[in-house]
């Protein structure tokens, strides 16, 4: 199959998938004893967050891949997944702050669950922005590669914040040593997988999108039939810096 | 090579103060603000000032609730100690008996807390209503019934 044709296919399932959460998540999935209708952005919020922990960890990877092989082109997939991840995470923070009003009381609080997301969120800003520092794209990737390995620890900090401190955020219901049995109704459990299922598949249909564009900015401009020969010039690249 | 090594030690040097930095500020300042809250025992247990700003978190007591004009009162328990909190203002919508919730705010004298911020605290368990129909769960408060 054609790369252009997987990413068809991807963005037919995403769309397939994203049409099943609206009906399970909004009209078969019933409201929360307690919370109400506000329970529903559940669906959403948490295929969110651990989309963005998926392309963290993507860019852990890639990052590592690049430092081992110094090719551009895991420097690329790194850059994708980071905006994939930078973009769900603020994603996810706004759609908890909407779930937070109607159930907490509040927009906002300073527990360690919201502090370590907002430090992850910043450090992947970082992460992008570091990669626009220096003019030679090798520099650029290895240093993103290594704030890109090292950001890495913020995933299970803020994984793991709601079980280490004391948070306002509850803890995990699915992951979790003891699985989601009997914290949560089958029918909502179906309706969160299938939310996470759908922001899987349009993550990665975006992601090869972004690719695409990325692969063809890096690649040299095509030489238009009837020009001049361009003259062909070596970039030869010193080792040690 | 000296042309580039230059900015390599300022990098380095940039990387040690960030990492002493971040050393400093989770010895010192996180040390007592990674604490989000403090448990009834805990208060019980140390002196209580009256001008000191505390969070406080734990269960509301079933059948502690008294919702007046304006306020509301209830018992704030983590099973082995209990403050009674006479909240300001009206509670959030999702506000129950055995559910847990944050207040913050001042003691004042020896039993009461005075909350000016009531903050509900979900548990990680989601359920329908089964079948029956939904109501608001806000109708509940104030039942006396445990």
């Amino acid at each position: 199959m054609s790369r252009g044709a997987v990413e068809r296919v991807l963005g037919v399932l995403a769309a397939l998938a994203a049409a099943a959460l609206v009906v399970l998540g909004l009209l078969v999935a019933p409201p929360d004893a307690v919370q109400g209708q506000a329970q529903r952005l559940m669906y959403v919020h948490v295929p969110a967050a651990w989309v963005a922990y998926l392309a963290f960890a993507a860019v852990l990877v890639c990052s590592v891949a690049y430092l081992v092989r110094r090719d551009l082109a895991w420097d690329r997939r790194a850059q994708a997944a980071a905006e994939l991840g930078v973009g769900l995470t603020g994603l996810a923070i706004m759609l908890g702050s909407i779930w937070g009003r109607p159930v907490w009381g509040v927009w906002w609080t300073w527990d360690p669950r919201l502090v370590t997301t907002v430090v992850l969120l910043l450090v992947y800003v970082g992460y992008l922005g570091v990669r626009g520092l220096a003019v030679d794209a090798h520099v650029n990737a290895r240093r993103a590669a290594v704030v890109g390995v090292a950001g890495f620890v913020n995933v299970p900090l803020v994984h793991f914040s709601v079980v280490w401190w004391r948070t306002l955020h509850q803890p995990p219901t699915v992951l979790r040593p003891a699985g989601p049995a009997s914290a949560i109704e089958p029918v909502m459990l179906v309706a969160l997988l299938a939310g996470v299922v759908a922001f899987t598949l349009g993550a990665g249909w975006l992601y090869l999108r972004r690719l695409r564009v990325l692969a063809r900015r890096a690649a040299p401009p095509p030489v238009s039939v009837g020009a001049r020969p361009v003259p062909s010039v070596t970039v030869v690249r010193g080792d040690g810096e | 090579m000296t042309r580039t090594a230059r900015p390599r030690t300022r990098l380095v040097v940039v990387g040690l103060v960030s990492v002493a930095a971040l050393g400093v500020l989770a010895a010192s300042g996180l040390q007592d603000s990674l604490v989000y809250y403090r448990t009834p025992s805990e208060v019980a247990a140390r002196p209580r000032s009256t001008t000191q700003r505390v969070r406080l978190g734990g269960l509301v007591q079933r059948g502690s609730v008294r919702e007046d004009a304006g306020s509301v009162r209830f018992v704030l328990t983590d099973g082995a100690a209990e403050v009674v909190v006479l909240h300001r203002g009206d509670p959030p919508g999702v506000f129950q008996e055995g559910q847990g919730a944050l207040v913050e705010g001042t003691f004042d004298g020896r039993r009461l807390f005075r909350s000016d911020l009531l903050v509900v605290r979900h548990s990680n368990e989601y359920q329908g209503a089964d079948g029956e129909t939904y109501r608001p769960p806000d109708a509940a408060v104030g039942a006396a019934t445990p």
